[in-house]
């Protein structure tokens, strides 16, 4: 599938942006980050203005953006409708949990972002749902990668939240969280492309045309010389070994540089420490947008059976 | 509204039933498709630098071809590809704004390109690519089953069929009531041994293909009774009395 630079942008920022909000909303409560207005309201700003951005950046990917309102109508079918919905109903308490934050209402803020953290949850979860419930994507259709989504939106967020904090010299929960689940989303990104790679294809070009009962099928002719919005769109492949090297990439600098890094700014402390902190969530979104593109350029779609004989 | 109608038991389930014997892959059912929809329900169906290198454009029909098996059972088969009108089609269930739809009344997969919004979501989940994008009107356009013909009162009732099964000039293609058992389409389908394509994908297409017949087996020689070949026989005389008297 073609990587959508507007897709990848959203899914990376909306969903650091609902991971900080996520944990932002759980550990504030528990006083286990700052407890004044200004980092509060900092943080849930950063977190908003990421989640808007992300929104704003999927709509360029729409051939008619000023129609995308009609997006909230078929929730009762649709993920990516549920999505929209669910994004839009987050920011009822997710503003309500910034104003009692800056006005400093604890009760409500506590509620309110309880409220904003179930919201977020519901929308990365929709997010990965488009993707895992397309069968004839091999690569999506896959029970770990809506896991995946929300994993790696916590990664991010708490990664962020991690260096806020740490601006205001409280950062040992929220980096320890982060760190924790950078090792995690290293091994489910393993396990999840050990899986793939051994998963049959859902279809072969025998199934596909219905001839495996003459035997071997191969294109011959070519329906068009040129090429079509078909191949452009689910043709897009990726050479293997550059595949390989950033899997690489995105196993080393995206999860395991930064969960350790998380780990030892935390014995580290002061400024060095700090640094330390930011320079794991540059790394951490880094990781994620390399992780994202393979996410688009190595799944096939079973369409490229009819044009190549194989997916 | 993109949530599937309920089938009613015996409803109709409009569809085509496309040979693979006598397809001789001539596109003409790609070219005539073309034609009638460029101007049709779905119109326009936009082509880019239609006049130099890199002419591409929106289809709803394509025409492969493939070879199938080795050696002497080996085939070429000519493969028409277009919507199946799916009974289960996800690219009518994930679709966020309800412009893809499925009729209740005849099981046609249609778009209102008054209400898409261009997210492609649909073309992802169609297995069989049969959704190609109109990238000037930012909207998604696919096959109609030719809606605006099998039910147009203003053209001659023998016209009142798909344009692809209209101009196939080798009869390969079959439209009508898939949901009817009685239905000449089905029948056909019974007696060929139509089948789906990629049924293990769930989709339930309506659309049948009918595979290609079988090859007749390799001359196998003379029947039992029949007497010895001409060269077999060793008197000259009587060898030249068979081959006059067997003229
Ligand atoms: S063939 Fe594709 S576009 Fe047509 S109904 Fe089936 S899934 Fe939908
Ligand atoms: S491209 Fe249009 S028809 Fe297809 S899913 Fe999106 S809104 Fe629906």
């Amino acid at each position: 599938m073609k990587p959508a630079a507007s897709v990848i942008a959203f899914t990376v920022a909306s969903g650091a942006g609902y991971g900080l909000l996520f944990w932002l909303a759980l550990l504030r409560p528990l006083g286990l980050v700052p407890q004044g207005a200004w980092f509060g309201g900092v943080a849930a700003v950063l977190a908003l203005a990421l989640i808007t951005a992300g929104l704003l950046s999927s709509t360029t990917h729409l051939g008619r953006p000023e129609r995308a309102w009609r997006a909230f109508s078929q929730w009762r079918s649709s993920w990516l409708s549920r999505e929209g919905v669910a994004a839009v109903a987050t920011y009822v308490p997710a503003g309500l949990f910034f104003l009692s934050i800056v006005a400093g209402w604890p009760v409500l803020a506590a509620v309110s972002g309880l409220l904003a953290a179930a919201g977020a949850a519901v929308t990365v979860w929709c997010t990965g749902m488009i993707y895992a419930s397309l069968k004839p994507i091999k690569e999506w259709h896959h029970p770990l990668v809506t896991p995946g989504y929300m994993l790696f939106g916590a990664f991010t967020g708490a990664a962020l939240l991690a260096v806020l904090a740490g601006f205001w010299g409280m950062d040992g929960v929220p980096a320890a969280i982060a760190a924790v689940l950078g090792a995690l989303g290293f091994a489910l990104k393993r396990a999840y492309w050990r899986s793939v790679d051994a998963t049959p294809p859902v279809a072969t070009a025998e199934s596909a045309t219905g001839l495996g009962s003459i035997g071997q099928v191969r294109p011959l002719d070519p329906p068009h010389t040129e090429t079509n919005y078909l191949l452009r769109e689910m043709g897009f492949r990726i050479a293997r070994v550059h595949a390989a090297r950033l899997r690489m990439i995105t196993l080393g600098g995206g999860f395991v540089a930064p969960a350790l890094l998380l780990a030892l700014a935390l014995p580290v402390g002061g400024w060095v420490g700090w640094l330390l902190l930011a320079l794991a969530a540059v790394l951490a979104i880094a990781g994620m947008l390399v992780e994202r593109w393979l996410m688009f350029a190595q799944a096939t779609h079973t369409v490229t059976l009819y044009y190549r004989g194989n997916a | 509204m993109t949530s599937l109608p309920t089938p009613a038991p015996g409803g109709k389930k409009l569809g085509l039933v496309i040979d693979l014997d006598t397809c001789v892959g001539c596109h003409a059912c790609a070219t005539n498709c073309k034609e009638w929809n460029a101007s049709g329900h779905m119109a326009p169906l936009p082509d880019h630098n239609p006049y130099s290198a890199g002419a591409e454009g929106v289809w709803f029909n394509r025409v492969h071809s493939y070879e199938a098996g080795d050696g002497e059972d080996g085939r070429t088969v000519h493969f028409p590809r277009s919507c199946l009108h799916c009974e289960t089609p996800a690219c009518v269930t994930v679709c966020p704004t309800g412009a893809s739809y499925k009729r209740a009344e005849d099981g046609i997969v249609l778009v209102n390109t008054d209400m898409c919004i261009g997210c492609q979501l649909c073309a992802w989940a169609c297995p069989y690519g049969a959704r190609e994008f109109d990238e000037d009107q930012g909207v998604m356009k696919k096959c109609t089953l030719c809606v605006d013909r099998i039910y147009n009162e203003t053209i001659p009732e023998a016209q009142r069929v798909p344009a692809c099964v209209s101009t196939c000039p080798a009869n390969a293609r079959h439209f009508g009531d898939l949901g009817d058992p009685d239905s000449a389409v089905s029948k056909l389908v019974a007696e060929r041994g139509g089948f789906e394509l990629m049924p293990e994908l769930d989709y339930k297409p309506v659309n049948r293909y009918l595979p290609p017949r079988r090859a007749p087996k390799p001359d196998a020689g003379p029947p039992k009774d029949a007497g010895p070949l001409n060269s077999q026989i060793q008197n000259p005389l009587l060898r030249w009395m068979d081959k006059v008297l067997s003229r």
